[in-house]
């Protein structure tokens, strides 16, 4: 299987464990990531948040190089880059004269055959499943997991064409697959608050408080995520939470594919637990798996 | 919220027009159920509920709006707008609210949360990508807020996640004219 790879930024920068890891999973079940050649900034949060047309170019530049270069499927890690390029996509279908507008904007044109998939997605289709079924060397057992999908990876569902919009069940098809003791949890969904953090981190502290809070009501030891963003919220104001009483404990927040990568015996995914601020190794190695 | 009494020429009959045609959503179905705002995260942090606000756009009330803090703190999230059973696309009336108060010079709270948007863009509009130091750095020089989060600023960049070189792309000039056109 062969699909085109949007990173985005993040990827390349703050949360260049999800790219790293993502690759690894890829090659390891034969799916041929091509990193979309020339690709550029989605808009992200600050674009459709202050400039609407800028907003719908940024992202469709990046759906009319998928076309230019033939692809078919273009893969997104990051549920905020998915959900800008949905958005740019479902836009221009909905509305033929923004259509011409954007196709000038960016010098492109776009016939609108490009599919967008989370590379969850992707990973969670059920020959994909089996598959990594088979690959297991390393079982995550007594790994007391929560998936956390956020917003973006499933909102809004007209955008997103997510189904189980309230209740995606990707990640935690993932964790089970693997062997995890993946645990159910009603905050699957809810808000970390995005692209608020840096300058109000007073909101971020509170909501993603309430989302460890609850992870650990669940009895989990870790969160998965899909979304650099989430990753980021959750990661790193765990020691300020602590100290001042907002949460019980600190715990780890992994990527998917960090801990397909371990269960699948890639070694590689060693060099990448120092990346986060919260240190997933003692939780991992007192599960054996470290 | 206080109520207030509005006189007939503080109304403003063109922003529901204005908005609906921005968003094509259609703003005047919206029958006040609530339902947006009981699951909105950031209710506890806006001045004006979301259907507080879809209200006073179909009132014509666009200085209240316009200056809001409810505009500024909505993270986007899209909850109001997957449960609205009128399909009124809220996250994005929200958006055109941002952008027509940034145009019309009326946005007024949550300086700081403009700050961060110009700064990201700024670094978008250089690079063609997002470089992390370049953005935090202009945001800190217009916010003055040197020390904040420096902590996990340290952390971060100790784990390399916050590079000193920017990453760029060929169609940087393509993406400098998206903005020019845009601006
Ligand atoms: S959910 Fe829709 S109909 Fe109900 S109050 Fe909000 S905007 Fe109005
Ligand atoms: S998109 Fe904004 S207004 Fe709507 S629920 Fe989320 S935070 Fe609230």
């Amino acid at each position: 299987m062969k699909v085109a790879y949007y990173p985005g930024c993040s990827l390349h920068g703050t949360a260049e464990e999800y790219d790293e890891s993502t690759q690894m999973v890829c090659e390891a079940l034969g799916i041929e990531l091509k990193e979309l050649d020339d690709w550029s900034c989605c808009g992200a949060t600050s674009a459709h948040c202050t400039n609407d047309k800028l907003s719908v170019a940024l992202a469709a530049r990046n759906l009319a190089l998928a076309e230019k270069g033939q692809h078919k499927t273009l893969t997104v890690p990051c549920s905020a880059c998915f959900q800008r390029l949905k958005a740019a996509d479902y836009r221009m279908r909905e509305d033929k004269q923004l259509a011409g507008e954007i196709v000038s904007l960016i010098e492109m044109p776009y016939a609108g055959n490009i599919e967008v998939l989370q590379i969850i997605q992707i990973l969670a289709q059920p020959e994909i499943v089996e598959k990594i079924r088979v690959s297991v060397k390393k079982p995550l057992k007594d790994l007391k997991s929560v998936c956390y999908y956020g917003c973006l990876t499933v909102r809004p569902p007209k955008v997103t064409k997510v189904g189980d919009y309230e209740d995606p069940m990707y990640m935690d098809v993932l964790m089970e697959t693997v062997g995890a003791d993946n645990r159910f949890w009603s905050y699957k969904t809810e808000c970390c608050s995005g692209g608020l953090a840096m300058a109000r981190s007073d909101i971020t502290k509170r909501l993603s408080g309430v989302l460890l809070t609850m992870a650990d009501e669940a009895d989990a030891e870790c969160v998965v995520v899909s979304c650099p963003m989430c990753h980021a919220n959750l990661d790193t104001r765990q020691n300020a939470l602590l100290a001042e009483g907002k949460i019980p404990r600190k715990m780890p927040i992994l990527y998917v594919t960090e801990l397909l990568a371990l269960a699948m015996g890639i070694k590689e995914v060693g060099a990448l637990w120092s990346k986060h601020l919260v240190d997933p190794r003692p939780l991992l190695s007192s599960k054996g798996l470290a | 919220m206080q109520a207030k009494e509005i006189a007939q020429s503080q109304l403003d009959s063109k922003l529901l027009e204005e908005i609906e045609n921005k968003t094509h959503t259609k703003v005047s179905a919206c029958f006040q159920c609530l339902k947006c705002s009981s699951g909105c995260p950031l209710a506890y942090e806006m001045d004006y509920l979301p259907a507080q606000i879809i209200r006073m756009v179909n009132m014509g009330l666009r200085d209240e709006v316009l200056r809001s803090r409810t505009i500024w703190v909505c993270a986007s999230c899209e909850t109001c707008t997957t449960r609205c059973p009128n399909d009124i696309d809220i996250a994005h009336v929200m958006d055109a609210l941002r952008e027509t108060a940034l145009r019309s010079g009326k946005a007024e709270t949550e300086e700081n949360l403009r700050h961060f948007h110009e700064a990201f863009l700024s670094a978008i509009k250089t690079w063609g990508r997002v470089h992390e130091l370049q953005m935090i750095g202009m945001y800190k020089l217009k916010t003055g807020r040197f020390m904040e989060d420096a902590d996990i600023g340290k952390e971060m960049f100790k784990r390399g996640k916050i590079k000193l070189l920017p990453e760029t792309t060929r169609g940087r000039r393509a993406v400098k004219r998206i903005f020019k056109k845009t601006s």
